[in-house]
């Protein structure tokens, strides 16, 4: 036992591929079995991911030694190059199509982000500018909360709501985006990008479309992947002048 | 050879990185500012360039399909290391703020693709 333990430390970046296809594999087989494939197999995967993240702490299930491979797997630098990777099914005739489409959503879909999580916070106690700033940045993704909360000197208490918030957000659309996207019309290149401008959390907007149709992931992921910079851009400067102004 | 369309979408991620950051340093936000989307853009128009010339064969094409077909088992593996105790042990602020903000933006999906969409045609029947 301590000899396979060894083994799974020492390969964790390979063990994550199996343990990842089994778990793949086992969701596809619970998709067809119980739910005659209504509800697809790769978002039950992902929402069997989240579940196995509470067994871990900070970085989820790679907490646990011999799962630590996961986070490499999981990591930024590969979810992006497998995000780039996907640009090859897309046409770039859509894109320009919808390009000024999709940058408004993103300007407004920041904007809407930031105000209502704000809001929800003024409502609950958190009424100075500060805290409005940095909860309303958490509002849009978890990235953008602690960058902007650092930058206008928020409490650490204050930057770990605001990442909570974000997390809150990617696990929320990650779960509802395949349950309720016909239902919004998500089943075309030009709505998937308002999509991805609208939501803007990569991770989220990346998973929910997967569940969705995979089809659809580059689209969505091409103009989420500006909010988070666009975000960092807005919120700590014209956004939080803008809050100080209205209440103060 | 499989490696040179993985090298072509290494050369993309990269110069998409250089390019985002350098957009961030340039607006003052010190952090990265859509440098997949500019990678994706550079591997579309680079891929198109070259499959109409005859450079990225099928061999290339499938280096690059294996990393795209990556991408679901890397999410997966992404939802699996995410901070998920934090989320649901961190107080109901973060909860009805990230739950209400995500729902006003999933209702507004269709109106606003319907606007953009309705602009966009109206702008073609004037050409």
């Amino acid at each position: 036992m301590e000899l396979v333990e060894k083994i799974l430390e020492k390969n964790g970046f390979v063990f994550a591929f199996l343990v990842v296809g089994l778990l793949m594999y086992a969701s596809s087989r619970l998709s067809a079995t119980f739910t005659k494939g209504k509800i697809p197999g790769i978002a039950i995967a992902i929402f069997a991911g989240l579940v196995l993240a509470l067994l871990g702490d900070k970085k989820g299930i790679a907490d646990i030694s011999f799962f630590s491979g996961m986070a490499f797997l999981g990591s930024t630098m590969l979810r992006d190059f497998t995000i780039v990777a996907t640009a090859l099914g897309a046409s770039f005739g859509e894109i320009r199509k919808n390009g000024l489409a999709g940058f408004l959503s993103l300007a407004l879909g920041i904007f809407i982000a930031f105000f209502t999580g704000g809001s929800i916070g003024y409502a609950m106690g958190f009424q100075d500018a500060i805290s409005f700033t940095t909860i309303g940045a958490g509002a849009c993704t978890f990235i953008v909360g602690p960058v902007t909360g650092s930058a206008i000197g928020a409490s650490s208490e204050l930057i770990a709501i605001s990442i909570a918030t974000g997390v809150i957000k990617t696990v929320m659309v990650t779960i509802l985006t395949p349950v309720i996207a016909k239902r919004i019309g998500l089943t075309n290149p030009h709505t998937a990008m308002v999509y991805g401008g609208l939501i803007g959390t990569t991770s989220g907007v990346a998973a929910g479309l997967a569940a969705t149709d995979p089809k659809l992931v580059p689209y969505g992921a091409l103009t989420a992947t500006f909010y988070t910079g666009l975000g960092c851009l807005l919120c700590p400067s014209l956004f939080y002048f803008l809050v100080r102004a209205i209440l103060s | 050879m499989k490696i040179y369309g993985v090298a072509i979408l290494a050369a993309c991620y990269l110069a998409g990185q250089l390019a985002g950051e350098l957009l961030g340093k340039w607006t003052g936000v010190n952090g990265n500012i859509g440098g997949v989307g500019f990678a994706m853009l550079m591997l579309i128009i680079l891929a198109d360039w070259m499959k109409k010339r005859g450079y990225l064969g099928a061999e290339p094409e499938k280096g690059i399909l294996f990393w795209n077909a990556m991408y679901i088992p890397v999410v997966i593996a992404m939802s699996a290391t995410q901070n998920v105790n934090l989320a649901l042990h961190s107080g109901w602020l973060a909860v009805w703020a990230g739950i209400i903000s995500t729902s006003s933006c999933f209702l507004l999906v269709p109106f606003i693709s319907r606007v953009t969409r309705n602009a966009e045609a109206n702008q073609q029947e004037q050409h």
